[in-house]
């Protein structure tokens, strides 16, 4: 097992999918010689060259459709949108095009693609840099949405979705690419759609994404010092979403509270209290929570930032006051 | 830097191409409008933009192309469509709902696709589509297969960003795409000048990416036919992408609920003059082809629009029970376990 960051993991991720295929192509702004803005992409240019890792003027519309018309036609891109919140100014090549075609045509065309792109807050980049977008994805039919939280994951799941036939959106919360954990060594693929039970306690269930995750976890090891044993769940992939794992784990502990980054409306969360409240409600022994960002766009100060985003604090003093 | 083209050089079209060009032309022509006389009957539901007048275009360049080169179109794609050798009946089906429709429903007019032959998609965001094609340059380039994407879109494209994205990207990846402008004078409903700030809306944008200006008379089929051999040889002997404005003319509104009664009639009297049917007849009987092997192909047009109608007709309704299916490469719709 090696120590990696997440954004190691990252690269590490597309250098083992770019040495296994050689259809596997990365594109994508400042990607190449520059490492990513964010080094995640650190090496890739030099171990495969500018032909396989190609930088690309600042055009997301250009480097989505492009994406799109490579995977219709035998490649397997790669394409990173910098920031997610630049995901709005190509959001006809991913909503109305990638989503759709293979519908639209009625599966003569496959498109093996993977969009990364860096989501979410925590670095107080303000309302336009910071948001966490997993939840328009969600709602467009044809998006597999993939959100890990941890290096392991980050790799294994990347992986996957390079290897998977269908379009992925691969968010990487950008607050986590310092963070280090242990990395399975040679190939390691993951499985999407899988969620991963963290915690088990007979309490309470705290279903979380990304970087709502290891919030939670503080949360339930301050729970327990309470005397509430919460479990915790990484969905780790919104589409296709593993109900069965999320959903037996609420069965289990009669309460169900969601940990989620994106402001309120609408949010993943608000289909995972749903699909608990239609087929887990004799089950529930109190009302389903949902803890969330208020319904505004992120601000910028870190007092205004850290006080809007789920906090370990307000994840422990929900559940607590619910549970009381 | 650049040389506008008022027309290409003229090159010596052999007989077997020309015959090839005005059947095509008039398979076209009759296509679309047994599609209108489906409309009327209410056969053909929800919307549909004709390209009756256009088909000089995609005639020109689906005789230029090689089997395996893709066709990039709009939401006015059904001649790219069939030019490339689609069935007329799926088509047909298509348009009316029907399970034995080329998307067996799921798509509609302004989606018309058949991979197989490279009829990649026709597209109905404006501009979508020139990234794509871009794309499927990029990926022929990197196999090195030798193909040769060619993206159709209208005026009232250029206006819009991703055009720009596109060109830019192609040109500096050099990729092997010819970009095809019909312009047809009217972004929808308002006239392209109105709202362009240059006279041609593609060929003067060309010299912005380094592109040599291209300006063509898209009702003319031996021009289009010219000019697709050059810029589809250029784009396939590694020399890049080429943008052509082709001009043209719609002969109706468009879309099924655009009557064109913002078009000078004197304007639709000189266009419908230089009809690209009745021209390349005239010119057909000038080199000495006869009269009756153009009826020939004439009839043999009808016969075949007549019987693609009748197969469509017989098609039962799109099947309810595939709405929840082709969502994932798996075959399914399943978002969850």
């Amino acid at each position: 097992m090696a120590e990696l960051s997440y954004r190691e993991a990252i690269a590490a991720g597309i250098a083992q999918e770019m040495a296994r295929d050689p259809m596997v192509y990365f594109i994508g702004e400042d990607i190449g010689a520059a490492g990513g803005v964010f080094k995640a992409t650190v090496g890739l240019f030099e171990q495969f060259g500018p032909d396989r890792v190609r930088d690309t003027p600042i055009s997301e519309q250009a480097i989505i459709g492009a994406a799109m018309g490579a995977a219709m036609t035998g490649l397997r891109p790669i394409a990173e949108i910098m920031f997610s919140d630049f995901l709005a100014t190509c959001w006809d090549m991913i909503a109305n095009q990638i989503a759709k075609t293979r519908y639209m045509t009625d599966g003569q065309v496959s498109l093996p693609l993977v969009i990364r792109t860096a989501n979410g807050g925590g670095t107080r980049f303000g309302a336009q840099h910071s948001q966490s977008l997993e939840n328009w994805a969600m709602a467009v039919p044809g998006l597999k949405v993939v959100a890990p939280s941890n290096p392991a994951d980050a790799k294994g799941l990347l992986a996957a979705a390079i290897r998977d036939n269908d379009p992925v959106l691969f968010f990487e919360q950008k607050s986590l690419y310092g963070v280090k954990g242990t990395v399975p060594d040679g190939e390691h693929v993951d499985t999407l759609g899988s969620a991963k039970v963290l915690r088990n306690g007979k309490d309470c269930t705290i279903v979380a994404l990304a970087a709502m995750v290891p919030k939670a976890m503080s949360a339930a090891e301050q729970l327990a010092a309470d005397g509430i044993e919460a479990t915790v769940v990484d969905v780790r992939s919104l589409v296709p979403l593993d109900t069965r794992t999320i959903l037996g784990e609420v069965v289990k502990t009669g309460r169900l509270f969601t940990v989620e980054e994106n402001p309120r409306l609408c949010g993943w969360g608000a289909e995972i209290a749903s699909l608990a409240a239609d087929e887990c409600f004799d089950d529930l022994d109190g009302p389903i929570v949902r803890i969330t960002t208020p319904h505004v766009p992120l601000p910028a100060a870190d007092v205004l930032e850290d006080a809007a985003m789920p906090s370990v604090e307000r994840i422990v003093e929900t559940v607590r006051k619910s549970m009381r | 830097m650049s040389t506008r083209v008022e027309k290409p050089a003229a090159t010596e079209i052999d007989r077997p191409t020309r015959l090839r060009l005005y059947q095509l032309m008039v398979e076209l022509r009759d296509f679309e409008q047994r599609a209108y006389e489906l409309f009327l009957e209410n056969l053909v539901r929800g919307t549909s933009h004709l390209a009756l007048g256009q088909e000089a275009i995609g005639a020109g360049y689906g005789v230029a192309m090689r089997p395996d080169d893709y066709t990039f179109c709009t939401y006015r794609g059904h001649n790219h469509t069939l030019a490339r050798g689609a069935s007329m009946a799926a088509a047909l089906a298509e348009l009316m709902g029907r399970g034995n429709g080329m998307l067996h429903g799921k798509g509609g007019s302004m989606h018309l696709t058949d991979v197989k032959h490279g009829a990649m998609g026709s597209y109905a965001i404006v501009g979508a589509h020139l990234p794509i094609a871009a794309g499927a340059a990029w990926s022929a380039q990197v196999r090195k297969s030798g193909q040769v994407a060619v993206c159709f879109f209208g005026d009232g494209t250029t206006n819009i960003g991703a055009f720009h994205e596109a060109l830019n990207l192609a040109v500096v990846w050099k990729l092997p795409v010819v970009f095809v402008c019909e312009n047809n004078l009217y972004m929808e409903y308002t006239p392209i000048e109105a709202v362009t700030a240059v006279k041609h809306p593609a060929a003067d944008r060309a010299s912005a990416y380094g592109l040599e200006s291209i300006l063509v008379d898209g009702n003319d089929a031996d021009v289009m036919h010219d000019i697709a051999r050059q810029t589809i040889g250029k784009a396939r002997a590694g020399g890049g992408p080429s943008l052509v404005e082709a001009l043209t003319y719609r002969h109706g509104g468009h879309s099924r609920a655009d009557p064109a009664k913002y078009r000078p009639e004197a304007e639709v009297r000189e266009w419908m003059a230089r009809d690209p049917i009745k021209r390349y007849r005239g010119r057909l009987l000038d080199a000495g082809i006869g009269e009756a092997e153009i009826r020939e192909i004439e009839t043999r047009a009808q016969q075949k629009v007549d019987a693609a109608t009748e197969e469509a007709r017989n098609g039962a309704p799109a099947n309810v029970d595939e709405i929840e299916s082709q969502v994932w490469s798996d075959g399914s719709a399943r978002w969850r376990n």
